[in-house]
């Protein structure tokens, strides 16, 4: 430690100034570095309004999107419910990129601030840079001037083609983005960038080098015969790769139909959707994370005078309210918290580190009581997704905590029954159904492409795998196969289809026959 | 050290872009709703003062979705209290849990349905008068539109002296003195001062010869400065200034209605939100409205709006005593030829038996030859709606304005049972299809 930790109060009273931003940043990044042992890329700290805090949620959280109604209709929505009270702002923003930027509201107070700063610029930041989601799957690096990239190129397809035909084709693609990540598949290691220049190389050579009189050629006699005509079905689905579960990537690479740039709309939707799939497995640790780093940032502060009682004070009230659990037959309650739950389990893994119970030696051996919390943490942190999280370290404490129970629901009984509750027999039952839970994969409608036939009646054959009989809600579906079918040109049906016994339990089309 | 960055005063509205995508997306739904509230009475009631919330339905944004009702799920959740592996819980009915929906920030959810859209007021008008036009806007006409604005047109070689444009008489002045090589004051001073020198020194021939010399060249400039004047005439412009005409903004509206004792509550509601609605619609037109309001009994006189909507009078109908106040109003007033005069009447039909003959002569003497437009709404019960609507049979004043209508093009007639029927026969008398050829 330097001589700086012993450097008095970082700030006093509820007003900041630029000058109390960064003494307590620097205070900050301090612990997180050399206590914490946090690794995290440079942040870039941006004060806005709420206003423009507004802009940046409608656009989903990035800084830079293309322009698209549904982003305008999220923003009336947001504002309105903010206007009329309905909902509180974000105090903060983070941009899983490098450098990390981090967005700060200037209605907080210099405490919340320090919260923020805590919470976002070092506990998301850490995360984002280690967890093997992250890194496998996005790139920090390129993120921001793919989006520019992909910001431009939808506005040059606007004024090219007209704002009715670059709509159309973006309705359709959002309605696919679900269904438009890689789940179980290793991503190429293409840099974003690199695809960046390769699309405007690939198209700018398609436009020089168009020409019509290819077109006019006469077919030579016997070429259909000798091409894939005459492949039979299992042959034509190896070759197309096929079964293919992201229907946006399939599309993108086999639609008859789309022109060039539609294509590269639809890829800059997907690459959008993908982004952000590890976002959504990792809430949990995410938040978790974060709200761990800022709770034990702030206390060490607080323990070493550097922060005051009354500022401690205002941020273990929002703490709380951050990490709040309403319970199930609460008006409040709408689902587990994800701050919540993995605050508790991170303080959790941190107790069975340093001061395990027996109960903890049975069910962790291998951590409890090796009083490394830190080391501990930053492994999981890099390792894990919400799913295998919770199976890993879920501990029969935390379960009685929050008193947590599972409730089976079958269709068509008249009562609910509950399965297992927090107590002995209970405990891996509770556990494995949480982590099953969070599985996002599993949770998705398991929608893949089966089967298209580019050389003959070219229908798009998918399937949707139904498991333990949960079907397809009807809410969207009919309009989202019309969306399909708008990108896909020809026919397009998908059959539900039993996992366990096989059978075809329901069919949807749209397009002609 | 961090890097801050003070995005505060970066322009808002980054996602402006995005709300008009959303509103040019949402315009049909939009007017749909809206149509639909006036028809309902609520915008009336509020003169359109306070926004609209309108539902939206045509912009859900579908995708794949599991159902939550079908198959079997196991959920885990907090809170337990007292139960114990195998209890039953009766399910609620109708499905699904308690949607809480509240305390996670963030959770964005499907809120499609009850989703409401806050519109301003111009947003309202502008989508609810969309396809609505002012017909019979005679005035609005350039050859007949009587005031006249001067406008700046170039410049001209004559005009008043008040109009000369001093910055481009005095180029054109410096113009002419370069090109005619007028002497300068300077080489003349200088010219004066020389010869001064000259005659100081001792006199020999030499210098008389060139103070003669020198003389010689004063006279010849300052000569020529005389000969070339500093302005000439010629350099002289006026600015020039074009009569233009000016279509007529104002507009009067005129509000006639019976208030005798048959004239209910009912039929006033009726008749006001007829007015409020042409109100709407005429400010949005014109840059001043101005509204009379005449009621009549047997007599008639004209009163202030609170009077006119809420308070009754007794006694005999005659409307023609209405018209005749028009007129006088419109005399003392409105000049014809300044204005657009609009009029609305609103009555139950019910008039003296010996009146309807004065109305028609009224009305096709003194009053439509001023009118842009003429409408008459007639108030009828619910029970007679279904006898006159297909008839053309009606009251007395109905059968007597029936002439008039047909004799005149502005002059449109119309019958409204309830609330429902305003808005269509608003379209039907403001419809844009209706335009006419004048003349």
């Amino acid at each position: 430690m330097t001589s700086r930790t012993t450097g008095g109060l970082l700030f006093e009273g509820s007003d900041w100034t630029f000058d109390t931003l960064s003494r307590s940043y620097d205070a900050i990044e301090e612990v997180a570095k050399e206590d914490l042992k946090l690794d995290c890329y440079p942040n870039q700290m941006e004060i806005i309004s709420s206003e423009q805090m507004l802009d940046a949620y409608s656009s989903i959280g990035l800084p830079l999107m293309y322009r698209h109604w549904s982003f305008g209709k999220h923003f009336v929505q947001e504002e309105t419910g903010y206007r009329k009270g309905h909902r509180g702002l974000a105090y903060e923003l983070v941009i899983n990129s490098n450098p990390c930027i981090v967005y700060l509201m200037e209605e907080n107070t210099m405490a919340m601030q320090a919260l923020v700063t805590a919470h976002a610029a070092f506990g998301h930041n850490h995360f984002f840079k280690n967890n093997y989601l992250f890194r496998q799957w996005t790139d920090a690096n390129a993120i921001l001037s793919y989006m520019a990239f992909a910001k431009d190129y939808v506005a040059r397809c606007e004024e090219r083609y007209g704002l009715a035909a670059v709509e159309s084709i973006l309705d359709a693609a959002h309605a696919l983005m679900g269904q438009g990540v890689f789940r179980y598949r290793r991503p190429p290691r293409l840099s974003a960038e690199r695809e960046r220049l390769r699309s405007l190389e690939r198209l700018e050579y398609e436009e020089k080098t168009f020409d019509d009189i290819w077109r006019t050629l006469p077919q030579r006699a016997g070429e259909d015969e000798q091409g894939e005509g005459g492949l039979d079905a299992q042959e034509r689905r190896r070759r197309l790769k096929l079964p293919e579960e992201n229907l946006l990537y399939f599309i993108e690479k086999n639609s008859l139909i789309l022109e060039p740039w539609q294509r590269e709309i639809v890829r800059i939707v997907r690459v959008v959707a993908q982004y952000f799939y590890p976002q959504r497995q990792t809430k949990v640790m995410n938040e978790g994370c974060a709200t761990f780093t800022h709770y034990t940032i702030l206390n060490t502060l607080f323990e070493r005078g550097r922060v005051d009682e009354g500022t401690m004070l205002e941020l273990l009230a929002s703490h709380a309210n951050v990490v709040f659990q309403p319970e199930f037959d609460d008006p409040r309650y709408g689902a587990l918290n994800p701050y919540a739950l993995g605050f508790a389990m991170m303080q959790d893994i941190q107790r069975i580190c340093t001061e395990p119970s027996s109960e903890d030696r049975d069910w962790f051996p291998d951590i409890a009581g090796n009083g490394d919390w830190r080391g501990t943490l930053l492994d999981a942190w890099e390792n894990h997704r919400d799913e295998s999280f919770v199976r890993q370290f879920l501990s029969p404490k935390v379960m009685r905590d929050f008193r947590l129970f599972a409730l089976g629901d079958v269709e068509g009984a008249s009562h609910y029954e509950v399965a297992a509750i927090h107590d002995e027999r209970g405990y891996r039952r509770v556990r494995s159904l949480l982590a099953d839970s969070m599985d996002v994969g599993a949770n998705q409608p398991d929608i893949q492409v089966a089967d298209a036939d580019l050389l003959g009646n070219r229908h798009l054959k998918l399937v949707h795998t139904v498991r333990r009989g949960v079907e397809l809600s009807d809410r969207g579906r009919e309009a989202t196969l019309r969306h399909i079918n708008r990108l896909w040109g020809y026919r397009v049906s998908l059959v539900s289809v039993d996992a366990e016994t096989g059978e075809e339990l329901d069919e949807f089309a749209a397009g002609p026959v | 050290m961090p890097n801050y960055i003070d995005r505060r005063l970066n322009p808002k509205d980054k996602s402006l872009g995005n709300r008009q995508r959303f509103i040019r997306r949402a315009r049909d739904e939009l007017k749909r709703a809206i149509n639909e509230q006036i028809r309902t009475g609520r915008i009336g009631d509020a003169d359109g003062k306070h926004s609209v919330p309108v539902p939206v339905r045509g912009t859900s944004e579908p995708s794949f979705s599991l159902d939550p009702t079908s198959g079997e799920h196991e959920h885990v959740l907090p809170g337990n209290k007292q139960f114990r592996p195998g209890d039953k819980l009766r399910k609620p009915p109708g499905g699904g849990g308690g949607q809480g929906s509240g305390g996670e920030p963030g959770s964005g959810g499907d809120a499609d349905d009850d989703f409401r859209f806050v519109l301003s007021r111009e947003e309202v008008m502008d989508l609810f008068f969309e396809d609505l036009e002012l017909p019979h806007m005679v005035k609005m006409n350039l050859k007949e539109a009587i005031r006249y604005k001067p406008r700046r047109a170039g410049f001209t070689t004559s005009g008043s002296p008040t109009n000369i444009n001093v910055a481009r008489t005095m180029k054109n002045s410096f113009g002419r003195r370069l090109a005619l090589n007028r002497p300068k004051r300077e080489e003349i001073d200088a010219l004066v001062a020389r010869i001064a020198v000259e005659e100081a020194k001792p006199k020999s021939e030499a210098r008389r010869r060139t103070i003669a010399a020198l003389t010689e060249e004063l006279d010849r400039l300052e000569r020529r400065r005389r000969r070339v004047s500093y302005v000439d005439p010629m350099d002289i412009r006026f600015n020039r200034f074009e009569q233009q005409p000016i279509p007529n903004a104002n507009a009067v509206m005129f509000c006639l209605m019976d208030v005798s004792g048959s004239m209910g509550e009912r039929e006033k509601d009726l008749a006001k939100r007829f007015f409020v609605l042409l109100h709407m619609f005429l400010s949005r037109r014109y840059e001043r409205t101005d509204i009379v309001f005449v009621r009549h009994t047997h007599e008639a006189s004209e009163v202030d709006e609170e009077t006119f909507f809420y308070s009754t009078r007794s006694g005999g109908t005659i409307v023609s005593t209405a018209l005749a106040e028009m007129k006088r109003i419109i005399d003392e007033r409105y000049p014809f030829d300044q204005w657009n005069i609009y009029a609305a009447q609103a009555s139950d039909g019910d008039n003296s038996r010996d009146d309807s003959g004065r109305c028609i002569a009224m009305l096709d003497q003194d009053i439509m030859p001023l009118c842009q437009y003429y409408a008459y709404v007639e108030i009828i019960d619910r029970r007679e709606s279904d006898i006159f609507r297909t008839t053309e049979n009606g009251t007395a004043l109905w059968k007597a304005y029936k002439q008039v209508s047909e004799a005149w093009e502005t002059f449109q007639m119309t019958r409204i049972a309830e609330p429902a029927d305003i808005y269509p026969v608003f379209r039907e008398l403001f419809a844009k299809d209706q335009s006419v050829g004048h003349g």
